[in-house]
């Protein structure tokens, strides 16, 4: 098996079991038409809805990757919708609207970041000051009111469709494909991985890790702003109380789900992003299910905790090495060899 | 000394006689395009009545206003409002304000101190919201089958429990409306749009469901741009009742996309003032509660007009 | 006598970290623990504490058989501890710091009153004129540590152990320190004082302890150990003893104008004091000086870690920028710090990874290094340091000490730098390894490397050096050249503040 897949089964192990259950409750959760030119069906809608975590998610790996955090994704997508919003319904038009946003992600990027690498603040609360301050800024620009526009371009990015695709799944795809092309076709990832597990060392190696650093936390901006031009495309308006709230929250939830270590070092952005989707098929399929709403959280929690338990260090391994025995191979044999080097 | 006395005296007894003169008012803060609306209109209407009105933006903090409420007091205002951000602890603050003879009306929300340390309180009753927004349903589907769908705000608050006991309230007794199903939107319109879309999968694309009742208009407008996205007709398809009466839904409503909504009205200072004019001028006590109209707007009432009248509220 | 050890031994995997050491304290002196890194004086403290558990020996206090399991117990028998980091609350008032764990109680209530007089009368015999509400962090490092030994004299009052104690303190407040210490001596408490400059145990300590490679060496009255002597010791030379010439400083040294490098008062305040350095081609110089004397600091200063405040460097080809490590390894140099683990290996990345690391750093991360190239160093690698790993994607955390040195040192040999510093690079790496290291100096010399060379075996500079500095107190003390370079001289230099070592540097 190709190392890349064996990375991201037991996400899709998981995924497939979600899925599986929630047929059980709804039997036409993989039921997929096609209408009016796009597909429609409960697992089109994952795969929509989940656009936002799974963009977050592709930048908080990447920051989580380097032993940090980013809790100000969500409020940084309200400030972006709002940016896009302000720029359409001033009339600016698409490109310049797309362009405030993503430029107003960067920026929260770079604030983040500096404040990371340069003054060495601790990430968590470094990004804590934005993660308040940031939905104050949002309701500065939409004024404190939901910012609504009529712009068919615009909302494009939140109900279009792509060759019969969602366009938020389009771009969510897209983005992971991009970072990880990004990261993995250059030397960035080794490179993020290696100040995520020893920075000292990596910076004597000569590593700019200072750079690195701000760079991470922007690609984490860049993420987030196209989260929030998604959830304000949706709406078609910037609702900046409640765009992107604790979304932050889901994004490092995909990213631990998605196998990655909240210490930092190794990373893969496909775990993440079907860490993101594993979150959405529960979402969705609480939904679609029709429980009572008092139970959602509840069931959403336990869920989540079977997931992470099943996944433990404790546990996987010995699963793993059942699995293993299962199949025939000698456990002890790789073990033994590298103990008596 | 003496002459600032009488001075002072004489422009009591004027001020008596013609209005209620300073006003002191600690809003909550601006957490909401309606909460903003409430300050918007409490400033015209104090404007209207030649009220000279003191504000004070707690945001959300309770000391800010028991300190807000202390230099009202201290400034010697006539009347105070209050609208107040949680329900405990204003037993001592409204107590000075008694000692003062400084009456103190409530806002939107109630207390839980004693009826005698407040003038009134003036609010709206939000089962009584549900239930016109319940009753419009019963009256305009008759004796035809309506599956309802209903988005509700957010779980465990005060606003959606009680809408959707006014709503249940009033479709009782009449077995051919049902509500099919029910979930948190949490009144934001993205929940409201990903909730619709669930409901649209679940209910056969949305041809089993003949209407949609959301506690709140931010989810209906979502909702209606989820029906509208899966080739659904909002308006006539499914009917669409919500509350609140934001801008943003008579829209809707010009569009056809919506058919009713429920006001809630920021108004709140209109019957306050009004209140303590009757009670300064001769002493006339009112209730302790005192009721806003829920009223009920629906496509015939020039839904355009209605948003041109409130969209620079602050909305 | 108050405590006795006898034979107390203590391996760890590859290694015995205590080899039947003896050692007696007894009550009412300062008994100093002498060694280098590595010797296994805090595996003794730590056997002593409860930290570690003994695997054979006998432990007596005060004549009963003891066996402390955990920290705890070890205060309880009598044996208190003080690092050289402060292990105290700083946000707590010092009042509080004190009675932790035992306050006074009034009602269930802390009784405040109770509290502030116990923590004065603790403090009383100290002669600091401390506020005891005070928060302890308002005060300096050394009325903390002071803080700290009178809490552990108050809950043990038997065996004091100060680990370090003067690291960070000014003169007078080491002077503080020492009053107190005697003070406490007098009372009847057994000090264990364990410090790295020896002035100081001359100063303070009425016997002393010498451990080397997990052995007991000496144990002597402070009075009757002659300085060199005590040195010698701790290096583990015997002066008399002729040590064989190294093979390569027959040669003689570059003349200055054929140097490569040149380092004029290069320094840093607080670090190392201002130097002069010229190196030059193939040249190995080696640095040598008690730990804490400058020869880390000097490696860190030479490679923009902690970069000069003053002085320049310069090549052929013009003067150098050393800000940084980044404008370091740009002008070609490379750095092996002592402490792999925590500035050398990147534990989670395989051998290839670690090996291309400051390679693909110098490319940039836009150009990255094809995998076969990686695939091929790593190869070449691993088969020229002989470095012992099931393949080159196994993590470098996996490896042995001695192999993890060696993926450094492929590291930096990948980006063939023109100077490359090497900081102890045989510290803890086994008989075999050790040998290929120094054969590897050899060898990348004869291609034109310049190399420095830190290391607290004295036979290791002199089989490789061509030069050999001395360092002690934060100064380049003693150049030797030719056949100056034996043990015994670099003892003598780092012994004798007024010995004629050769010429001063």
């Amino acid at each position: 098996m190709p190392q890349a897949i064996r990375r991201v089964l037991p996400q899709l192990l998981t995924l497939l079991a979600v899925i599986l259950l929630v047929s059980a409750f709804f039997p036409g959760f993989l039921q997929v038409d096609y209408e009016r030119g796009r597909l429609v069906g409960p697992i089109i809608d994952v795969i929509k809805r989940g656009a936002p975590v799974a963009l977050l998610a592709v930048g908080m790996t990447l920051v989580i990757a380097t032993r940090g955090i980013d809790l100000s994704v969500g409020a940084t997508m309200a400030i972006c919708g709002a940016c896009a919003a302000w720029a359409i319904s001033s009339g600016y038009g698409l490109i310049p609207a797309l362009a405030v946003a993503l430029a107003a992600g960067l920026l929260a990027g770079l604030w983040n970041g500096t404040l990371v690498a340069v003054f060495g603040i601790q990430p968590i609360v470094a990004t804590l000051i934005l993660m308040t301050a940031g939905r104050g800024v949002a309701q500065l620009i939409t004024e404190g009111r939901i910012l609504t526009f009529t712009h068919d371009g615009f909302a494009f990015f939140g109900s279009g469709a792509i060759l019969g695709l969602p366009a938020p799944a389009v771009i969510w795809v897209l983005a992971a494909i991009l970072f990880t092309l990004l990261v993995r076709r250059t030397a960035l990832g080794l490179l993020i991985e290696s100040i995520g597990i020893n920075r000292r060392a990596s910076t004597l190696a000569g590593i700019n890790s200072r750079v690195l650093l701000i760079a991470v936390y922007m690609a984490s901006g860049f993420c987030a702003a196209w989260a929030g031009i998604i959830a304000t495309a949706d709406i078609r308006g910037a609702d900046a109380n409640n765009s992107g709230l604790w979304l932050e929250l889901d994004a490092i939830l995909a990213v631990v789900i998605g196998g990655n270590s909240l210490l930092g070092g190794r990373f893969s952005i496909a775990a993440s992003v079907l860490g993101a989707m594993i979150i959405q098929a529960i979402d969705t399929g609480i939904l679609l299910a029709g429980f009572p709403s008092e139970f959602n959280l509840v069931i959403k929690a336990a869920l989540v905790l079977v997931i992470l338990v099943l996944q433990s260090p404790s546990l996987a391994p010995r699963m793993a090495r059942a699995a293993r025995r299962r199949r025939g191979t000698p456990v002890g044999r790789t073990a033994a060899r590298e103990a008596g080097e | 000394m003496i002459k600032t006395l009488l001075a002072t005296a004489a422009a009591v007894s004027l001020g008596a006689a013609a209005q209620a003169q300073t006003i002191g008012f600690s809003q909550i803060g601006s957490e909401s395009g309606w909460r903003a609306a409430e300050t918007t209109l409490t400033r015209q209407q104090a404007e209207e009545r030649g009220i000279d009105l003191r504000f004070s933006d707690a945001q959300q903090r309770q000391e800010n206003q028991i300190a807000a409420i202390r230099s009202f007091i201290a400034q010697g205002v006539d009347a105070i409002l209050l609208a107040p951000v949680v329900a405990t602890g204003w037993d001592s603050v409204l107590e000075e304000a008694q000692e003062a003879e400084i009456p103190v009306v409530l806002l939107d929300r109630q207390v839980d101190s004693s009826e005698d340390l407040y003038l009134t309180a003036v609010g709206s009753d939000l089962v009584h919201e549900g239930e016109v927004a319940g009753q419009w349903l019963v009256d305009t589907v008759g004796d035809d089958e309506c599956r309802v769908v209903e988005l509700q705000g957010t779980t465990g608050s005060s606003p959606a429990i009680d809408r959707k006991t006014g709503f249940e309230n009033a479709i009782e007794g009449h077995d051919n409306i049902e509500i099919v199903r029910s979930q948190t939107g949490d009144f934001t319109r993205t929940g409201g749009k990903e909730v619709m879309e669930s409901f649209l999968q679940a209910e056969g694309g949305g041809g089993e469901i003949c209407a949609l009742y959301a506690h709140n208009d931010d989810m209906a407008i979502g909702a209606i741009q989820a029906m509208k996205e899966a080739g659904v007709n909002p308006g006539e398809d499914v009917l669409v009742v919500s509350i609140d009466a934001v801008p943003d839904i008579f829209q809707a409503m010009a569009n056809g996309d919506a058919n009713a909504t429920v006001e809630l009205t920021p108004n709140m200072a209109g019957p306050a003032f009004d209140a303590l004019e009757a009670y300064m001028e001769d002493g006339t006590e009112p209730e302790k509660f005192i009721q806003t109209e829920s009223k009920l707007y629906t496509q015939d009432d020039d839904p355009m007009a209605e948003y041109e009248a409130r969209k620079d509220l602050g909305y | 006598m108050l405590l006795t050890i006898r034979s107390l031994t203590k391996t760890f995997p590859g290694t015995r970290a205590l080899d039947a050491v003896d050692f007696d304290l007894r009550a009412g002196e300062v008994h100093a623990l002498l060694g280098e890194n590595g010797a296994g004086k805090s595996t003794l403290i730590k056997c002593l504490t409860g930290a570690y558990q003994r695997d054979e020996g006998e432990l007596h206090l005060d004549g009963a058989p003891i066996s402390p399991a955990s920290t705890q117990e070890a205060q309880a028998l009598g044996i208190g501890t003080v690092y050289q980091e402060v292990n105290l609350l700083p946000n707590l008032s010092v009042a509080e710091n004190l009675t932790f764990g035992r306050q006074p109680t009034r009602f269930g209530m802390i009784d405040q009153r109770a509290m502030r007089h116990q923590a004065e009368e603790l403090l009383s015999g100290y002669g600091l004129g401390v506020d005891v509400r005070r928060d302890l962090g308002s005060y300096s490092v050394a009325v903390q540590q002071l803080v700290a030994i009178a809490r552990a004299v108050a809950l043990s009052g038997k065996v004091l152990i100060l680990d370090e104690p003067t690291a960070s303190l000014d003169a007078r407040e080491t002077a503080m320190l020492f009053d107190v210490m005697r003070g406490l001596r007098d009372r009847g408490l057994g000090i264990v004082f364990i410090s790295h400059f020896l002035d100081q145990v001359y100063e303070v300590a009425d016997r002393a302890t010498v451990l080397r490679n997990g052995q007991r060496i000496v144990t002597e009255e402070t009075a009757r150990l002659d300085r060199l002597r005590l040195i010698e010791h701790m290096l583990g030379h015997e002066l008399e003893e002729q040590t064989t010439e190294g093979a390569r400083h027959a040669a003689q040294p570059a003349a200055p104008d054929e140097r490569a490098l040149h380092f004029d008062g290069f320094g840093r305040r607080g670090k190392i004091e201002p130097f002069d350095l010229s190196i030059g081609r193939g040249e190995v110089v080696g640095l040598a000086g008690l730990l804490g004397a400058g020869r880390t600091e000097t490696a860190e200063v030479l490679f923009g870690v902690h970069p000069a405040q003053s002085g320049t460097a310069r090549a052929p080809e013009g003067p150098l920028d050393l800000g940084n490590p980044r404008a370091a390894i740009a002008a070609g140099f490379g750095f092996a710090p002592e402490d792999r683990k925590t500035d050398g290996i990147v534990a989670d990345l395989s051998v290839r990874e670690n090996i291309a690391l400051a390679l693909q750093a110098r490319r940039g991360w836009a150009r990255p290094l094809p995998r076969a190239e990686q695939n091929r160093l790593a190869e070449h690698y691993i088969q020229r340091l002989d470095i012992r790993t099931s393949d080159a994607e196994k993590a470098v955390g996996d490896l042995s000490g001695g192999n993890q040195q060696k993926v450094v040192l492929a590291r930096w040999l990948a980006m063939n730098p023109r100077f490359f510093i090497l900081d102890e690079p045989t510290r803890g790496i086994d008989v075999g390894a050790h040998a290929e290291i120094l054969r590897l100096i050899e060898e990348v010399t004869e291609d034109g490397m310049s190399i420095l060379v830190i290391s607290s075996e004295l036979e290791e500079l002199v089989a490789v050096a061509d030069r050999v500095i001395v360092v002690r107190d934060r100064r380049h003390v003693a150049e030797l050249t030719g056949t100056e370079i034996a043990t015994d001289r670099i003892v003598r230099a780092i012994a004798a503040p007024d010995a004629k070592a050769g010429e001063a540097a």
